[in-house]
């Protein structure tokens, strides 16, 4: 009860960073999918460079987020403080599932559709649009959801490196040992996390070809 | 047209350096409006030698020419929406209804919509689909016997002169086999177009080959009419060939 009073007290600094949350999420996710996606297609036409482009894409998972807003700070134009360096991270976090959902999307598309396609006298781009992209929209989507649902969680910690959104509640929190700042920051993160895998999860199967 | 359809000149291919043969010096021609089979067991290199009319396959020697022009002064996008295409799986995009399947290259073709969908509802009717049933049903919701014929109505589409067909009917159940081969008889001779099918199946191949070309390990054997080929087998493989599979069926 007492939480709850304390959260309405404090509604319009919840709006103000869930508002600067969703900022960071979007813009990382949105960069991340103009990169990640066409680069998984390319990844399919030159399947050589998949090794190590997907390899280089698991290592930076693989660094603790902390350490990697921490390593970016240094670094001129992409570095310093504030929302680019965590943008910059959040990018490099979503890379991954987006680029292999891509990949494996369109690897898994029906051989034998590739082929008819190719028999019909379709460029490669035709192919790709009107075969390889649409059936495997389900798996990338699938890529979005989870790059996104990803990055809700790693924004919280951007606020060590001066970036806005709901992690600024929960350091406050935590440097003033007070457990309802970090919830104040805590649950709507966590909140915005289920409502993003909501929607587009339902988004993804409604855009399932095979449903 | 005067000359042939196709023509392959001492085709040879091999996939990979050091690999064996799949195409040995292979040559045959296929008149308009004949069909040709190309008969033999797998790995024979029928379906390659398929794949090289449409360029699917480029041949590493020889020659190969559709309506009297080298193949390599053909774009490959412009052959092969001249060339209709049949596969055995298909291959009917599974997110497209029916009538979307068969208005696909028309569709690329730049035809408008009214005339793609008259010519969707004609070739349905001509492979035998009610077109108001069927021309929104999903390819999943069709039987093999079904989907086959969208293949044909497919390939059909923007009405090519050449017909390629890769194991047409290899899908479908003995029963459904047959009736779609009698079927084909029928579209065949109102079609009078050039077709090449592939089969490994004897009696599909006598039943629908105007000519046959018996192959085996990347060379053809013999080609002629079924009565030449049963009355005069080249050797003793197309003998066999013959004796053992056309008995039983």
């Amino acid at each position: 009860m007492e939480t709850l009073r304390f959260f309405l007290e404090r509604r319009a600094d919840i709006a103000t960073q869930t508002a600067e949350h969703v900022f960071l999420v979007a813009v990382s996710v949105g960069i991340a999918v103009a990169i990640g996606v066409p680069l998984g297609i390319l990844l399919t036409r030159r399947p050589s460079l998949a090794t190590p482009v997907i390899g280089f894409a698991n290592v930076t998972q693989t660094i603790p987020s902390l350490a990697l807003f921490g390593f970016l700070i240094p670094i001129p134009l992409i570095g310093g403080i504030g929302n680019t360096t965590a943008i910059v991270a959040l990018v490099l976090y979503a890379l991954l599932p987006l680029l292999r959902n891509t990949y494996a999307g369109i690897q898994s598309v029906e051989p034998s559709v590739v082929e008819a396609g190719r028999g019909m006298g379709m460029t490669d781009l035709e192919r790709l649009r009107l075969i390889e992209i649409p059936l495997s929209l389900p798996t990338i989507l699938a890529g979005v959801r989870i790059a996104t649902v990803n990055a809700i969680g790693l924004a919280t910690i951007a606020a060590a490196v001066g970036a806005g959104g709901l992690g600024n509640s929960i350091l406050r929190g935590l440097s003033m040992v007070d457990s309802r700042l970090i919830l104040a920051g805590a649950v709507p993160a966590a909140a915005l996390a289920l409502v993003a895998d909501g929607l587009l999860g339902r988004f993804e199967r409604w855009l399932a070809w095979d449903r | 047209m005067s000359g042939p359809a196709v023509e392959l000149r001492n085709v040879s291919k091999r996939f990979g350096a050091g690999a064996r043969l799949v195409l040995d010096r292979v040559s045959f021609r296929v008149e308009p409006g004949e069909t040709l089979v190309l008969l033999g067991s797998s790995g024979a290199g029928k379906t390659t030698a398929l794949r090289c009319i449409n360029r699917l396959v480029e041949p590493d020697e020889g020659e190969v020419e559709v309506e009297g022009r080298e193949i390599r002064s053909w774009d490959p996008i412009r052959l092969r929406r001249r060339t209709g295409y049949v596969i055995q799986d298909v291959g009917l995009l599974p997110h497209l209804s029916v009538a979307e399947n068969v208005e696909l290259v028309p569709k690329l073709e730049g035809w408008s919509p009214e005339r793609r969908s008259e010519r969707m509802r004609e070739l349905l009717a001509f492979v035998g689909l009610e077109p108001s049933r069927f021309a929104r049903k999903k390819p999943r919701e069709l039987s093999g016997g079904e989907r086959q014929r969208v293949g044909v109505a497919r390939a059909l589409a923007v009405d090519p002169p050449l017909l390629l067909m890769d194991e047409p009917f290899g899908a479908l159940d003995a029963v459904n086999r047959r009736r779609m081969q009698d079927e084909f008889v029928g579209m065949k001779q109102k079609l009078r177009k050039t077709i090449v099918i592939v089969t490994h199946d004897v009696p599909e191949a006598m039943k629908l080959g105007d000519r046959i070309g018996v192959m085996h390990g990347g060379r053809l054997l013999q080609i002629g009419s079924s009565v030449e080929i049963l009355a005069q087998p080249a050797d003793d493989f197309v003998a066999d060939l013959l004796r053992l599979e056309s008995a039983p069926t």
